[in-house]
């Protein structure tokens, strides 16, 4: 297998596009179409199984780097390599688009062709985000998620669909051209868009006027990320975003597009500028407390079941970004977990909402009640995704949270209460939802008629629910290849950092 | 000063720079072959067409003038392998001068084809348009490549005069006349301006040659009339390429002209226009060029993309985005001279890729009388026609700025060059101005993809030829955004060569140095 390394990335990364170009050549017979996308995508999470299987764990470096000058002037190259943080959410993604092909079988009847070859190119720009080690490379795949997401929402949403995907592009955009300005500037002063030899030009000092210029950098970064994460206040594309999209764009939007934002925080925003990172964490962590804890809060009172997991996602993702700022290796840890977890549980959600939308036609969590009765299967999905995403332990998003808690316990003791409460608040609104939507009596007539999963949907969630279940209780599997790769890359420079400063 | 006497002073001085040999020789000729070759094309044209009929002139005359565009690539080709300067210094073939002569050329080749059909849906004549675009070409041509002031006006007067008759061949419509009245009595007025500022750096430098004059500029002693002579000629060019403030003419005669007539005007000459002002500015080394070109850029950048927010009609919302693009590539002349050259060329030529391949989906779009031009007639066309909406939504990705288009590319250069010569300020004002830009592109591609189509809008089968000028425009666009490293590397050489040229004004060895 070791001949393979070089290339497996781009495999991986290509092999949905590719997928997809193919679509265009097959006959309008939706079925075909459909079962042809579904086992491209299937090749490509085998495929990219291989990456954490040979992954070395140890070293936390970049692995199956592949280094080629795509144009020479300006030096840009084709560079890929992943390490500990980067591949999971490689397989996550991979994990999570073919239950999308699935979950979108029967509810995407018109211009399916279309669908099928725009949810595969954003898989390869997903992927590809992930895998860049190259700035211009990794911004050329970020402004790529952006038009195949946007249509996905305006041409197969729901009644606002124009207006939702039109918010979300313009706010990804806007955010993005700052970051493609902060990257041009370290262009013009490098020579390089290489992710690590800019690295090493900060961090031996050699690059000319970083001192005063890199507040702004960070800044630049940091409003491209913290849009995608969404932080408070830059999140109200997302629930707009999120309501109007089919199906397969929310489980894609929550578990891997807001994921872009805070890999970004923490590969680039964090990774090359360092001290800027530092000085500016209180007032971001207030900003990830207050995400936590509004987000919950107006959660509580959604009527609207796809809004709720929507906001759900808001407070979820500060806790990522919580963890990340508290630079202490247990919030570090943590945040990657989350970033997984609330992949797994958030996506298998949106699917849920999804499977009942397909039946009901309706999001309003109020024409629901008693669905236990006519659809136990689903009532029991839901449940557990339900109880996965609340943070009960044995199930993934305990871990992670657990583990940002007590990074923020140490970096602020009242950030970590704070933070904390957030818990307390995901309990409230999602056991209230389910309380509401399945138990007591059959509120609707309607609803005694909804038939129970069926083989398909079945197939499409039980992933979700032993992932769920498999990381809760093994959480070193993943834990073991993240450690190490967050301990020397945002945890190392800060010591050596700090020593200098000490040493002075 | 008028003309005259400026040309009575000149005389000697040409002549005597040509003591060598009175009598041009066989490379001189070579040098301005694509030039010939346009012309003798134009004028078959004009000598064929009073013996065909109406109706079957437009393939025969569209098929010669294409041949012609592609016999000038050829003869550009050509006259490539004979670099130097002829006729006593008033033309130059170097990597700068090649260059556009290939781009304009090209676009020249694109707007016909993508007239095939227009012509004959409009029911406009063929002869006077076909045999209009190619003197026009050669005029854009001969900007490019004279490095002479009064030659590069005589030029830019050639050029001029084509497109301001082309902008009213819609002889039927008023508001084709309005375009091409307003769009003649404004042009006029501005190239009086550019001569204006000849004069003026006659008087200032006592030449015309663009060699001479950088020789006087660059020897530190700049007299005052040399920064009013810059400002003169800087608001003739400044009208051609449509920056503001010299751009409220733009969206009326894009309005009224026909579409492809305005998919050519708005790269051809424009591309011309930017060469002419490349040597202006950074070849001839004007005086108090920057902050100038600061303020043009910022005010057309932001004037073109909040006048194209509320736009309804596609030619003025295209109208006002080409006043927001002329400012990004002023952008590259507030640069160092030689990123901001290299960034400029590369850019001229990504926009012409891709807004006239735009222009050519509209032209087809229009259809009879331009009835269908407005934003709500696109509603539903991602539903109706697929690839046309498909191809249109890869200009608009790449006017917008997204990868794997050459409009990034384009975009992207002119940021790293501004950036490198420590232009915040103008960085800043673009980033901002193109996510505002995104919008309203935007705004076009929900109109296809997103709105249900409307009934009455006939969509037609799109012919071969328009077909294949997309299909052209399309493989550039793509070209340029995937590989951009040739034609940057190409831009960069000659833009070096240009400007390290100048820095020792040449002695006049054109005429005795034959080709290889």
């Amino acid at each position: 297998m070791e001949s393979l390394s070089p290339f497996i990335l781009s495999l991986v990364t290509f092999i949905p596009a590719g997928g997809g170009l193919l679509i265009l050549l097959i006959p309008r017979r939706d079925r075909d179409i459909k079962l042809f996308a579904f086992v491209i995508s299937i090749l490509a999470f085998v495929a990219s199984l291989h990456l954490p299987v040979h992954l070395h764990r140890e070293a936390g470096l970049f692995k199956y780097e592949i280094d080629r000058v795509w144009i020479a002037s300006p030096n840009i190259h084709y560079h890929m390599g992943i390490d500990g943080i980067s591949v999971w959410l490689v397989v996550l993604t991979t994990f999570l688009t073919p239950l999308c092909v699935l979950i979108s079988w029967t509810s995407i009847h018109e211009r399916v062709k279309e669908f099928f070859i725009l949810l595969l190119i954003l898989e390869t720009a997903l992927i590809g985000v992930f895998t860049s080690l190259d700035l211009f490379l990794f911004y050329f795949f970020w402004e790529a998620t952006l038009i195949p997401m946007a249509l996905l929402i305006g041409m197969y949403g729901h009644g606002r669909r124009v207006y939702a995907a039109v918010k979300y592009f313009l706010f990804t955009m806007i955010g993005s051209m700052f970051m493609l300005a902060a990257i041009l500037w370290l262009y013009a002063k490098t020579g390089s868009f290489d992710f690590v030899v800019i690295q090493n030009a900060i961090r031996s000092g050699s690059v000319p006027g970083f001192e005063t210029a890199s507040l702004w950098l960070f800044l630049g970064f940091f409003i491209a990320f913290a849009v995608k994460v969404p932080l408070f206040p830059l999140h109200t594309w997302l629930p707009d975003a999120h309501v109007e999209a089919p199906t397969a764009g929310s489980v894609l939007l929550a578990g891997v597009l807001l994921k872009m934002g805070t890999y970004g925080l923490l590969r680039f925003d964090v990774g090359l500028f360092p001290d800027q990172a530092r000085r500016n964490a209180p007032w971001i962590m207030v900003l990830a407390l207050i995400g936590i804890i509004y987000g919950a809060l107006v959660s509580l009172v959604q009527p609207n079941m796809k809004k709720l997991i929507a906001y759900s996602s808001v407070s979820h993702l500060g806790f990522v970004v919580l963890g990340i700022f508290s630079f202490t290796a247990a919030g570090l840890n943590g945040a990657v977990f989350v970033m997984l977890a609330h992949g797994v549980a958030t996506g298998g959600l949106f699917m849920l909402a999804g499977i009942l939308y397909e039946r009901r036609h309706t999001y309003e969590i109020a024409e629901f009640g008693g669905l236990a009765t006519p659809m136990p299967k689903y009532a029991t999905f839901f449940l557990v995704t339900v109880l996965a995403s609340v943070g009960l332990p044995l199930l993934n998003g305990f871990i992670g949270e657990f583990l940002v808690l007590s990074g923020a316990f140490q970096a602020r003791p009242i950030y970590g209460i704070l933070a904390a409460t957030g818990v307390i608040w995901s309990a409230c609104y999602l056991l209230w939802m389910y309380q509401r939507v399945f138990f007591g009596k059959v509120t609707h007539e309607v609803n005694n008629a909804l038939p129970d999963l069926n083989l398909r949907e079945k197939v499409a969630l039980s992933p979700i629910a032993v992932a769920a279940l498999v990381m809760g209780v093994a959480p070193l599997v993943w834990l073991s290849a993240i450690d190490p790769a967050v301990q020397r890359y945002a945890l190392a420079p800060f010591t050596q950092l700090a020593s200098k400063m000490v040493g002075q | 000063m008028t003309i005259t006497t400026t040309i009575a002073h000149l005389l000697p001085a040409l002549l005597a720079q040509a003591q060598t040999s009175i009598l041009p020789q066989g490379a001189d000729y070579m040098r301005i072959l694509p030039e010939l070759v346009l012309s003798i094309f134009g004028m078959l044209i004009m000598v064929v067409d009073p013996l065909l009929d109406e109706d079957s002139s437009h393939n025969t005359l569209g098929t010669i003038a294409l041949i012609g565009t592609l016999a000038g690539l050829a003869s550009t080709f050509w006259m490539a392998q004979y670099p130097g300067t002829a006729f006593w210094n008033m033309v130059r073939v170097e990597g700068f001068s090649i260059f556009f002569h290939y781009l304009v050329v090209a676009i020249a080749a694109v707007a016909i084809l993508s007239s095939f059909e227009y012509l004959r849906v409009q029911r406009i004549r063929a002869g006077e348009y076909y045999g209009l675009i190619l003197f026009g070409t050669v005029g854009m041509c001969l900007m490019s490549s004279a490095i002479e002031l009064v030659l590069i006006f005589i030029a830019l007067e050639i050029s001029s005069i084509s497109t301001y008759v082309l902008a009213g061949l819609r002889r039927r419509e008023a508001s084709s006349s309005e375009s091409s009245l307003k769009y003649f009595l404004l042009g006029s007025f501005a190239t009086a301006f550019f001569l204006y500022g000849v004069a003026l750096m006659f008087g200032a430098t006592g030449s015309t040659n663009i060699d001479a004059i950088s020789g006087v500029l660059r020897s530190g002693n700049v007299p005052v009339l040399a920064y009013v002579a810059t400002a003169l000629m800087f608001v003739g060019l400044g009208f051609k390429v449509a920056s503001a403030p010299f751009h409220v003419w733009t969206p009326d005669v894009y309005e009224g002209a026909p579409a492809p007539v305005v998919g050519l005007m708005s790269t051809g000459p424009k591309a011309a226009a930017f060469a002419v002002l490349l040597r202006v500015m950074f070849e001839a080394n004007a005086p108090g060029r920057f902050w100038l070109i600061w303020v043009s850029a910022a005010l057309s950048m932001t004037l073109g993309n909040v006048g194209a927010l509320v736009q309804d009609n596609v030619k003025r919302l295209l109208a006002y985005s080409s006043i927001a693009h002329a400012g990004y590539l002023l952008v590259a002349f507030a640069a160092q001279p030689e990123l901001g050259t290299s960034a400029a060329m590369f850019y001229t030529a990504a926009y012409a890729a891709m807004n006239i391949g735009a222009f050519a989906v509209v032209s087809h779009f229009a259809n009879a009388g331009e009835k269908y031009v407005t934003l709500e007639d696109y509603a539903g066309l991602g539903r109706r026609s697929p690839m046309l909406a498909a191809t249109f939504t890869f200009f608009l990705m790449s006017l917008i700025g997204i990868p794997i288009t050459g409009g990034f590319f384009a975009k992207f250069y002119v940021l790293s060059a501004a950036l490198k010569s420590n232009l915040v300020g103008l960085t800043i004002i673009l980033v901002l101005n193109s996510a505002l830009g995104a919008y309203y592109y935007l705004r076009i591609i929900v109109m296809m993809y997103m709105r249900e189509p409307r009934g009455e809008v006939p969509v037609t089968r799109v012919p071969a030829a328009v077909a294949l000028a997309i299909a052209v425009c399309v493989l550039a666009t793509l070209y340029l955004g995937v590989v951009p490293g040739p034609v940057l590397d190409y831009s960069a050489q000659s833009a070096h060569q240009l400007l390290s040229d100048t820095a020792a004004p040449r002695v006049a060895t054109a005429s005795t140095a034959a080709g290889p």
